[in-house]
């Protein structure tokens, strides 16, 4: 996938020949969609009505009634829970923030680093080495998990927002390489070799030639990093051991547990756990768009 | 060549993180999976320091009923079914939105929406819409589809069909969807569409809006149809795309965990257990470190052969490019 697929996508093909008029085909085309917009909709509608619902309100109706009134009890509730021991969603927003946004500046920029090495500064085995470091990309995580655990305790990071944060960041690497990588290959090698003629280095050329053409790439590596690391839940379940340091998908998943009936509380949690990463989606949607298609190897 | 060694030294940190927390942690894993580390204790040295017992925690798990059969029948129901939903959704969604669409922009991105969700959020949402008592039940009812779901369960031609669904743990028309260990799969197959049917989309779309007007046009004066284009132009193109989409999705099964966690925690009994699930609890509640370390090395084989050929191939054919 091309960096120029990813913008034809990003801006609806000039129409050869607009049709108009009524056709029973465009019909049933619009009807179809309508349908998929109800599926793809209809769990929002469910979790932002519910939030709103009072606790005898849950009780008594079904998930699928519009609330009587708009009341945010749940939410209240949701953000910090009367219950000993349970850190509630508020603190795991805290948590999720400190160690979503140091993990997702630093990998971005070591993975900036990386890919221009690797395209501007070719040597023998540099796609070997390439190829070396995005195999971190394909792995379970579960195969790394049990020394991870244990590399963490004798360090001492096990249960620590630090310890997660440098977890995202080793593991984030193959993934930021790689976009950078993909960004950095459309960029013309000359330009680095005009600055390394008027006496510029290695790092000097990336401090003047590659870092200002960069900003569209650190967007979309910033907003996958940041949405991969702010939902990501293996990592944060395994290696916190206490509602201090939980993010926020463990939090509401220990929501869940702890207000099991409570249909109210846990949608109001699962709103306040996605709000961050819709808006990113909202407002940055075309760069987001673009670090999916990434996934796809080819950037 | 100047800047050759700095550009080597530069590079160096991420080869050396990537070979100790990739590839040596891999190994330790490995290791761990031949001993005998079945029990709560601090390691004294840099290894398990158990005795080596070869293959023998690979011989208990596949002696172990809930990994095999349960959990790899689990696992294949779950990538085969969640890979044809998907790319189905997917495509009829991205040659429909290839049609001069009004609102297209709209459309894409109410169906990508659930991408920025964390399978956590979606896994606690779906629960609660497949809770018999409260959920999807209640909103069919009225409808009158429940009466043509208990119709369609009892007419007896369709006996067969429904068999198989049940067997395959995926007969979404029974009542509760979470509760019933003949449906309950397929529950967790729907919400993992739900999720992720707008990102197959939009690499079908991106394909679509890949092949040149030109091709399009050309096709267009040979006399074929707009039907004829798709079927005969179009979507042969997208094969490219199709493997990227299948790899993408057959690794996201295999390793799949926090969605079925959530939403059912492998239940009811062991209905929707999956390797990854079996992984955590033996290690982290049952502190059966070794066996968990052989059902990590599985996965990791089972992702290894599905990735890396599709790894070298693009990588291959980039370096033709």
């Amino acid at each position: 996938m091309s960096e120029q697929t990813a913008a034809a996508l990003t801006t609806p093909r000039p129409s050869a020949r607009r049709r108009t008029g009524f056709s029973w085909t465009r019909m049933l085309i619009y009807l179809v969609l309508f349908l998929f917009t109800i599926f793809y909709l209809l769990p929002v509608y469910v979790v932002v009505a519910d939030s709103f619902k009072t606790l005898p309100e849950v009780s008594t109706t079904s998930i699928w009634q519009p609330p009587k009134s708009i009341d945010f009890g749940a939410w209240a509730s949701a953000l910090t829970p009367p219950l000993v021991g349970s850190g509630g969603i508020g603190s795991g927003l805290v948590n999720s923030v400190m160690m979503t946004v140091p993990a997702v500046v630093i990998s971005s920029v070591w993975g900036s680093l990386n890919g221009y090495l690797l395209t501007k500064w070719r040597f023998r085995g540099a796609d070997l080495l390439f190829a070396f470091l995005l195999f971190g990309m394909f792995i379970p995580y579960q195969a790394i998990l049990i020394p991870l655990v244990q590399f963490l305790q004798r360090i001492g990071l096990y249960g620590t927002l630090p310890g997660l944060a440098l977890t995202h960041i080793m593991y984030g690497i193959p993934i930021t390489t790689l976009i950078f990588r993909n960004y950095y290959s459309a960029i013309p090698t000359e330009l680095v070799e005009a600055a390394n003629v008027d006496g510029a280095g290695v790092i000097g050329a990336y401090w003047r030639v590659i870092l200002p053409l960069s900003i569209p790439g650190f967007v979309v590596v910033g907003i996958w990093q940041f949405t991969s690391i702010w939902n990501e839940f293996l990592f944060g379940v395994t290696l916190t051991n206490s509602p201090n340091v939980q993010p926020v998908t463990v939090a509401l998943q220990n929501l869940a547990g702890s207000f099991a009936a409570l249909y109210n509380v846990q949608m109001a949690g699962a709103i306040i756990t996605a709000i961050p990463t819709v808006l990113a989606f909202v407002f940055l949607g075309r760069y987001f768009i673009r670090g999916l298609l990434a996934g796809s190897l080819k950037g | 060549m100047r800047g050759r060694l700095l550009t080597i030294l530069l590079l160096a940190p991420a080869a050396i993180a990537s070979l100790v927390f990739v590839y040596l942690f891999i190994a330790w894993t490995f290791y761990a999976s031949l001993t005998s580390w079945n029990a709560i204790r601090p390691l004294k040295g840099l290894l398990p320091d158990f005795p080596i017992i070869g293959l023998a925690n690979y011989q208990t798990l596949f002696a172990t009923q809930r990994f095999w059969p349960n959990d790899v029948f689990n696992t294949a129901v779950f990538t085969v079914a969640f890979i044809i939903l998907s790319v189905a959704i997917g495509l009829l969604l991205a040659i429909l939105l290839d049609q001069h669409i009004r609102g297209e922009v709209l459309f894409r991105n109410i169906f990508l929406l659930p991408m920025a969700l964390s399978f956590v959020v979606t896994a606690t949402i779906w629960a609660w819409i497949f809770n018999p008592n409260t959920g999807i039940n209640q909103l069919l009812d009225p409808l009158g589809i429940n009466a043509v779901r208990t119709g369609l369960l009892s007419f007896a031609p369709l006996k067969p069909l429904w068999d198989v669904l049940d067997f395959l743990r995926i007969d979404v028309l029974r009542l509760g969807l979470t509760t019933d260990p003949r449906a309950a799969l397929g529950a967790v197959v729907i919400a993992a569409t739900w999720q992720m049917s707008g990102f197959v989309m939009a690499m079908f779309l991106a394909g679509l809006r890949g092949v040149s007007e030109e091709l399009r046009e050309a096709a267009r004066v040979d006399g074929a149809t707009e039907r004829q284009i798709y079927v005969h132009v179009l979507i042969p193109q997208l094969r490219p795309v199709l493997v990227s989409v299948i790899v993408i999705l057959g690794y996201i099964s295999l390793k799949i965990f926090d969605l079925v966690f959530i939403m059912t925690r492998g239940g009811p009994g062991i209905a929707t257990d999956v390797p990854s699930i079996f992984m955590y609890l033996s290690a982290f509640q049952s502190q059966l470190y070794a066996l968990a370390a052989s059902i990590a090395i599985v996965m990791l084989i089972v992702s290894a052969i599905v990735v890396i050929p599709y790894m070298w191939s693009q990588l291959r054919s980039e370096g033709q490019a």
